[in-house]
């Protein structure tokens, strides 16, 4: 079985490994399968490749080094020292300069033949057209909102009529020890917007926590963040990397800990609370971004089954306690507002304001939606732009839902600028006791 | 008030050093013990075969700032190495491998310092390890030629050095963890969900009398007051009145399931500014901190566990383990952790509340050690180790309990029933019921791989004939009778003989991420390592633990 041909790359030396591997059949490989073009035609797949950070350059690493040798990659960050435990294409004399442009001349640099086009921008830069050049794409991104605006995108690029038009996404993310690989084949199998239950939001603290009844070292700084810095404006904008500014945060928290005899404030921990710091380590980025390119591997050579095209697509991965993963189908949804065909239910009270369905929205683990416009029954109900429409819709934010005439089983159209191609078509779901 | 404060204490800025802000994400997890366990380490690696997972690992070391380490590596670079490894390029060609990984790879980090062999005075593996250097653990990839796993072996046992095999072949691999002997680990950082322990159905004077003054008139406090009690005091009054009428706590689901319902029912939906949370939080929090106390499973084996060994019998961990076990004999129930979650209240009574289960760890901690310094021994153990192991007594865990050193046959015996247990499995595997089948079948695959020569040509055929399907079959029914007859047995052997040793670089990267993790652990002795084989299916995108 095993001594069946070889198929060259263009370097047939320098890919002996690979190739044994991805120009020979398996015992997992379709019974069609052939070798033959395999290797030219990994070489001339264009791979776009989302985020430059932890992930980003691994799965760069990977994918020259895996037979792709056209590759683009997004990223407007800029080199911080804090990057410089994992992100190991960059150096300390780095610093400052931009992530995607360091980490494509490295690859290059090491991995002769393969062209690595960097992009210091941000994704939503880019409109329909830029995105369709694309066979695949590998996000390794540390933003959700940004995985959403991805996937909606992509999944709105699907025509039946244009095979071209399909471009699979595989989507890796990691937090400590833990992290998860999954591959959304748009339209066919379940969406980012599907799964986004399973990245619920952390619940915020009460203002009237901060502001009078503080009992964690957290609320103190919250507080210092939110409240004391409007207050003072110690400096025009906050610089969250301003050891300045972040001294200043500091200080009020630990002030203000002190007087109510609260331990813990520290620097550090004022710092990782302001800027949502998430841990991150070399070893984690190393597995989830192989588990990725491990997948596009598989995609593009047909070598073996990959995620998404059997039963799973989505592998969890926990390394704190011992080695665990747990690979299995993340089901799609059929009132999913990107790629579902129905409403999804949203619960709400006729005696809510529409301030309150608004909060609501943000609230939701599977809305997550922050700055929403929404409408119904034709009409528009708030706005949040441009400036003069947002004024003459900001009276109904104190009405009811009653009184603005929405009733059970309304629907109701939300847009978020962050995800400005994508209608959000919620249903309202009254308690039973209050339908009309 | 602010003012005065601010003005008396100068601010001194605790900004952070270069040195932490370029570890702040990683310090986040392991703290400043744990790098500082990390930059003591020294690690050598040897390399063999296409070499890229070993190097993989090094990187995911040097990155996190691991002190030293050594490379041992007979090849010398050709071009197919250029194909599989990131830290060799075009200008390596021809060299020894060991030098051109050890300059690329060092180059990551300033922090770091690589040496290579061989070199000019230690040409084999047997002077580098009767040499100077003391190594912390030692990794090595297969294939491993015998003579240099017999010393590499030999080595571990003399020092009680940790080593770990790692093999990487297409789309599979494992790496099995070889601890010299059992390891105890105190800091394993549970879930904060997890640590919540607060002796609700055992409160201690202090904490009874606090609730009892808080909710006595618990229907005639103001509104305001009623929605300020914190939840635990709440849950200590109603537990209280359940137990008069009930003659008993709640203890069963159902009992639980009324309870919290009883709670829930008290939260005042009368007042104008809303329902009391805290009352809410408490009804949420029945199901978990209502419960009696218990030996968890991890300190149970740790209490178990014959310590004869006279290293073992020294050393602090097993004086405070024997210390933990007298404390929780006289008292039936484990030394407090102390920490209590948020919960809604005023900030002086929260402060007051954490103090008194703050008060009560502590006094616990002080009386463990005073065992501990009345034992034999006991005196040089350091009081930050006691407090540490008091805090985590709970989820203290004992890794590589039976194994170690010179228990080969035991290491037969769990390969046999891991064996048996994979050969009782159905071939035929029903979609609709979740099942991940055993992985031993990949583990078995590549060892074989290791051990047999192929058997179509003579073995001095040049260049040599590839091992087949069958050739890995008949070696695996030979070590496990009968396994050759399972279909995914059967599979993993077509794979690894497509393979042909050849590494890919995604599972080299993968499984150097999760050894060099592994190896992270062992060092800082935080978090729980694996015990001690972890197989990887990158077919099927999975990994499973075997403690083979």
């Amino acid at each position: 079985m095993a001594s069946t041909t070889v198929y060259p790359a263009s370097e047939p030396e320098r890919w002996t490994y690979l190739n044994r591997v991805r120009t020979r059949p398996g015992p997992l490989t379709k019974p069609d399968f052939s070798g033959e073009g395999i290797a030219a035609a990994m070489e001339s797949m264009r791979i776009l490749v989302i985020g430059a950070g932890g992930l980003g350059c691994e799965i760069l690493k990977n994918l020259a080094l895996s037979g792709f040798k056209d590759i683009h990659v997004i990223d407007m960050d800029t080199i911080d020292i804090s990057n410089l435990n994992r992100q190991f294409l960059f150096r300390q004399e780095d610093v400052g300069k931009s992530k995607a442009e360091v980490a494509a001349r490295f690859v290059e640099k090491r991995v002769k033949g393969v062209k690595i086009t960097p992009h210091n921008n941000r994704i939503q830069d880019f409109d329909e057209d830029f995105y369709m050049q694309f066979q695949l794409v590998v996000c390794g991104l540390d933003s959700i909102e940004a995985r959403r605006w991805i996937n909606a995108m992509l999944v709105n690029m699907v025509d039946a009529e244009a095979e071209d038009s399909f471009k699979p996404l595989i989507d890796g993310g990691t937090e400590g020890f833990k992290g998860q690989a999954r591959v959304i084949l748009p339209t066919m199998t379940s969406c980012i917007e599907c799964q986004l239950n399973m990245h619920a939001p952390r619940a915020a603290v009460p203002l009237c926590t901060l502001a009078s009844i503080p009992r964690q070292p957290e609320h103190c700084i919250e507080w210092a963040h939110v409240i004391a810095w409007d207050e003072a404006k110690p400096f025009p904008q906050l610089d969250k990397d301003d050891p300045e500014h972040v001294g200043w945060l500091y200080q009020k928290a630990l002030t203000r800990a002190q007087e109510f005899g609260i331990p813990g404030v520290t620097y550090a921990l004022t710092q990782g609370v302001i800027k949502n710091i998430i841990p991150a380590i070399a070893s984690t980025n190393s597995v989830i971004a192989a588990a990725c390119c491990n997948e596009a591997v598989k995609m593009a050579s047909d070598s073996a089954p990959f995620l998404g095209q059997g039963l799973d697509n989505y592998m969890m991965y926990t390394g704190d306690d011992a080695i665990y993963t747990y690979t299995f189908s993340a089901e799609r949804k059929p009132d999913c507002p990107v790629c579902g065909q129905t409403a999804r239910a949203l619960p709400a009270d006729p005696a809510w304001t529409l301030r309150e369905l608004l909060d609501s929205l943000a609230a939701l683990p599977e809305a997550q939606l922050r700055r929403p416009s929404v409408r119904a029954a034709g009409k528009t109900l708030y706005m949040q732009s441009p400036p003069s429409l947002e004024e003459q819709t900001r009276p109904n934010l104190d009405k009811t839902l009653a009184e603005l005439g929405l009733d059970h089983g309304q629907e109701v159209g939300v847009t978020d600028p962050a995800f400005a191609t994508v209608l959000f078509t919620f249903k309202l779901e009254f308690p039973k006791d209050k339908r009309q | 008030m602010t003012e005065i404060i601010m003005s008396q204490t100068p601010p001194i800025l605790h900004g952070p050093s270069e040195k932490e802000r370029k570890y702040d994400r990683q310090l986040r997890l392991w703290a400043a013990n744990g790098q500082a366990a990390l930059e003591s380490a020294n690690i050598l690696l040897l390399n063999s075969g296409p070499g890229a997972v070993g190097a993989e690992t090094l990187k995911n070391l040097v990155l996190p700032g691991i002190g030293r380490f050594a490379i041992y590596d007979e090849a010398h670079v050709g071009e197919a190495d250029l194909g599989v490894n990131f830290f060799l390029d075009d200008s390596c060609l021809g060299k020894s491998r060991s030098q051109s990984l050890t300059e690329l790879i060092v180059e990551l980090n300033p922090d770091v310092q690589g040496t290579w062999y061989p070199n000019e005075d230690v040409k084999t593996v047997e002077p580098l390890l009767s040499g100077s250097q003391v190594f912390t653990a030692i990794i090595y990839t297969h294939p491993i030629r015998p003579d240099q796993l017999e010393l590499l072996e030999a080595y571990g046992r003399e020092h009680k050095t940790p080593l770990v095999a790692i093999h990487s072949a297409g789309f599979y691999s494992y790496f099995q963890i070889n601890l010299p002997g059992t390891f105890p680990v105190v800091d394993t950082h549970p879930d904060a969900t997890a640590t919540t322990d607060l002796r609700l159905l055992n409160p201690w004077p202090e904490l009874a009398a606090f609730a009892e003054d808080m909710t006595k008139d618990i229907d005639a406090l103001d509104n305001y007051e009623h929605g300020h009690l914190p939840y635990v005091t709440i849950l200590l009054h109603y537990l209280k009145e359940w137990k008069v009428e009930h003659g008993k706590y709640p203890a069963s689901y159902k009992e639980k399931a009324a309870f919290r319902e009883l709670v829930k029912s008290k939260a005042r939906p009368s007042d104008p500014e809303g329902v009391h949370e805290n009352f809410l939080e408490g009804a949420d929090a029945v199901m978990q901190t209502v419960v009696p106390l218990s030996l968890p499973s991890g300190l149970k084996e740790v209490f178990e566990y014959q310590h004869t060994d006279p290293v073992e019998q020294k050393s602090g961990f097993w004086i405070i383990a024997d210390a933990v076990k007298k404390f929780y004999e006289e008292h039936q129930c484990l030394p407090l952790r102390g920490n209590l979650p948020d919960m809604k209240a005023q900030s002086k009574v929260y402060i007051q509340l954490q103090g008194i289960y703050k008060t009560k760890a502590r006094k616990d901690a002080a009386e463990i050690l005073q065992i501990v310094q009345a034992t034999p021994g006991g005196e040089h153990v350091d009081p930050v180790e006691v407090d540490l192991f008091c805090k985590n007594a709970a989820f203290v865990k004992l890794i590589n309990a039976t194994g170690g050193w010179g228990s080969e046959i035991t290491r037969a015996d769990r390969l046999k029933s891991a064996a048996a247990a994979m050969c009782d499995e159905p071939d035929e595997l029903d979609p609709q019921i979740p099942f991940a089948p055993s992985l031993l079948p990949i583990y078995l695959a590549l060892q074989a791989s290791t051990t047999t020569t192929p058997s179509t040509t003579p073995p001095s055929a040049d260049p040599p004939a590839a091992l087949t399907a069958d050739d890995l079959l008949l070696s695996i029914a030979e070590r496990v009778p009968g396994a050759d007859a399972k279909a995914r047995v059967e599979e993993a052997a077509g794979e690894v003989a497509r393979a042909e040793g050849a590494e890919l670089h995604n599972v080299a990267a993968l499984t150097g991420g999760m050894v060099a993790q592994e190896l992270i652990k062992i060092v800082t002795k935080q978090y729980i390592p694996i015990d001690n084989t972890c197989v990887y299916d990158g077919i099927h995108s999975r990994c499973q633990v075997l403690r083979l």
